[in-house]
């Protein structure tokens, strides 16, 4: 028995032909190195999905971010009645407010109104446990500053009286009150649209789309 | 006598009006020369092996469906500085128990194995260091220097890791030579030289002349040598002796700052070094389409300038396109395993390229050169090359085309962003 019938019986009894594989093997990494090369070839005509936070985005981030995203929290203390039912709520105790009843005028008032954003866990327990819709989080999420004391975002400058809920105020546009407190806030990168100063961003402000 | 030695010669006739045979300072003015050559060299490694770390980044970038560097400079052209910049200014590191002799010298002989290709490797019509007449053998002898190397990094690291990646490496870089050298020795044979001049001299401008669609054998022998040429030049898929999920990082981890940064220079510079070496022998080098070697050496002044440069921007052309793709390999095909890595150097690539030599052998017998055959076969040769490459930009675009309306409807953007457009 020469090597050809040899070679051939190999084949002909199970199917796996050493040479065959020899040659299938070569055709296979030719054509499989061929078409990986058009396929990362096509992408260079692609749209790349890095979104290049910060400078280079149509949009701000905030704007992309879905509505119920919680970022960092804000108070609006003309509708707070000074329940103080969020810092109850809260797990960490990152929120301290601070209400007592004026000796003069015999009202109540709220002396501190203070968010730890440092400590806080963007559980979203206090604005759910809000009824007047006076702490909700905001869209904004840049909360980098220079000392940890920055974080401490106080909401009460002098003591403001509690509000009635039939009375109280419609609701400031959403993140208009954190660009009055944030220090720094306006120092930040920039994007079209975004009031010029923070006592911009308070007089013309935006209407708020407000859907609930 | 080499051409440097030659327009030193003609300087020292011009400069001094003395005969340069008989004037004793002949030999300093030639040295300086070969300095300004040495340095004009070093000028251009530093120039491509910087920014080309950049572009392969862009490229991956890209592949990836990211951005890559652009912060850096305009576009981020200017990261390679940055990078090196920052290697700079690292701490020097030496582990403790390591053969600090040795593993200082390491980065060096890569280097060096790596940048004694520069000599010969031609940069257009009369740019280049020296006319070695042995050129293709010395390019393969100086690269083994990078074997031993890497080898040096890898024994004095004292870390296994280092190694492993050293020894992993010596015996890729030995292996891969085989093949390599039979595909160049195809080109000798044909050719009937080893010098790099020569070789680009016994082809032609446009493509049927080049040696690559010479024959059906020597199509393949430039794929061949170019698979070989990439494993000798650790680039994915035969980046085993670096392999970082393997390895950590290979031979070179326990190196740091410049020390670390000059293996990779090594690595990106061996990018062109590969590339010009296959355009030489079989891509036409720097021979300008319509126009012949004799005009282009007996052209004066300006003519000679232009011509000079001319051939440059084509030999540049065609190896960064090689580069190109060598880039692009990087980022389409995974890591082979190290026996895959061995049974495609010694079962596919040693036979083949030997079976390709006896093949372009046999035409070298029945097909002489210049016969109707030969110019049928090469046509016939460039048309499948035209064809392929129809086929390739065929694919690419149908592999576009499938995603591009999905990718409409989920997303709200158009999927076209073409290359120029820079994110």
């Amino acid at each position: 028995m020469n090597d050809m019938t040899e070679a051939k019986m190999i084949c002909a009894t199970d199917g796996n032909c050493p040479v065959r594989n020899y040659f299938t093997n070569i055709r296979k990494a030719v054509v499989s190195i061929f078409e990986g090369l058009t396929v990362t070839s096509s992408w260079f005509f692609r749209r790349p999905a890095t979104i290049q936070y910060p400078d280079k985005i149509e949009k701000p981030v905030q704007e992309m971010l879905p509505e119920n995203y919680r970022g960092i929290l804000e108070v609006d203390v003309a509708r707070c009645s000074g329940c103080a039912l969020c810092s109850k709520t809260c797990p960490i105790g990152a929120l301290a407010v601070n209400v007592e009843k004026n000796a003069e005028t015999g009202e109540r008032e709220i002396l501190q109104f203070d968010i730890d954003i440092g400590k806080c866990m963007y559980c979203g327990l206090c604005s759910e446990a809000c009824k007047f819709d006076a702490i909700r989080h905001t869209p904004d999420f840049e909360a980098v500053s220079c000392s940890a004391s920055d974080l401490v975002l106080h909401f009460v400058k002098e003591p403001v009286p509690v509000a009635k809920p039939k009375t109280a105020p419609p609701r400031r546009p959403l993140g208009t009150i954190l660009a009055t407190v944030v220090p720094g806030c306006y120092d930040r990168v920039r994007w079209p649209g975004m009031p010029e100063t923070p006592e911009a961003a308070k007089s013309d402000a935006p209407a708020e789309k407000e859907t609930s | 006598m080499n051409a440097l030695a030659n327009l030193a010669d003609q300087f020292i006739q011009w400069a001094f009006a003395v005969n340069p045979a008989v004037w004793p300072y002949t030999w300093i003015v030639q040295f300086l020369f070969i300095l300004a050559a040495g340095a004009a060299a070093m000028g251009f490694v530093a120039a491509f092996a910087g920014p080309v770390t950049w572009v392969e980044r862009r490229v991956a970038g890209r592949i990836q469906s990211r951005v890559g560097p652009n912060r850096v400079g305009p576009q981020g052209i200017l990261q390679w500085l940055a990078d090196g910049m920052k290697c700079y200014l690292k701490e020097d590191l030496i582990p403790e128990g390591a053969d600090s002799i040795l593993f200082r010298m390491a980065p060096y002989f890569v280097f060096a194995g790596m940048f004694g290709t520069y000599a010969v490797l031609p940069f257009g019509a009369h740019l280049v260091a020296t006319e070695l007449n042995v050129g293709l053998l010395y390019l393969l002898a100086i690269t083994s220097l990078v074997v031993v190397g890497l080898l040096m990094a890898g024994w004095s690291s004292n870390s296994k890791w280092a190694l492993f990646g050293g020894v992993r490496s010596a015996a890729q870089l030995i292996s891969y030579e085989i093949p390599s050298a039979f595909s160049l020795m195809a080109v000798i044979l044909v050719t009937g030289t080893m010098s790099m001049q020569g070789i680009v001299l016994a082809q032609g401008g446009w493509p049927w002349e080049w040696f690559i669609f010479k024959n059906p054998f020597l199509f393949a022998t430039f794929f061949l040598y170019f698979t070989a040429a990439i494993a000798e030049g650790n680039r994915t898929p035969f980046d085993l002796p670096e392999a970082e999920s393997e390895l950590v990082a290979g031979y070179n981890i326990e190196y740091s700052g410049m020390r670390f940064l000059f293996f990779f220079f090594a690595e990106w510079a061996n990018l062109w070094i590969m590339s010009a070496i296959a355009t030489v022998c079989f891509l036409g080098g720097w021979q300008i389409p319509g126009v012949s070697p004799e005009y282009i050496a007996n052209a004066t002044g300006w003519t000679w300038v232009g011509l000079q440069a001319l051939t440059f921007v084509i030999i540049a052309a065609k190896a960064s396109t090689l580069v190109f793709l060598v880039i692009q390999l990087r980022w389409t095909l995974p890591r082979l395993r190290i026996d895959q890595l061995m049974i495609t150097c010694w079962k596919y690539l040693v036979p083949l390229s030997f079976a390709m030599l006896v093949g372009v052998l046999l035409l070298m017998v029945f097909v002489p050169d210049g016969s109707i055959l030969d110019w049928i076969m090469r046509i016939l040769m460039t048309l499948v090359g035209a064809a392929i490459a129809l086929t390739y930009l065929k694919r690419i675009r149908y592999t576009y085309m499938v995603d591009r309306d999905n990718y409409k409807k989920m997303s709200g953007k158009e999927l076209w962003f073409p290359p120029y457009r820079l994110p």
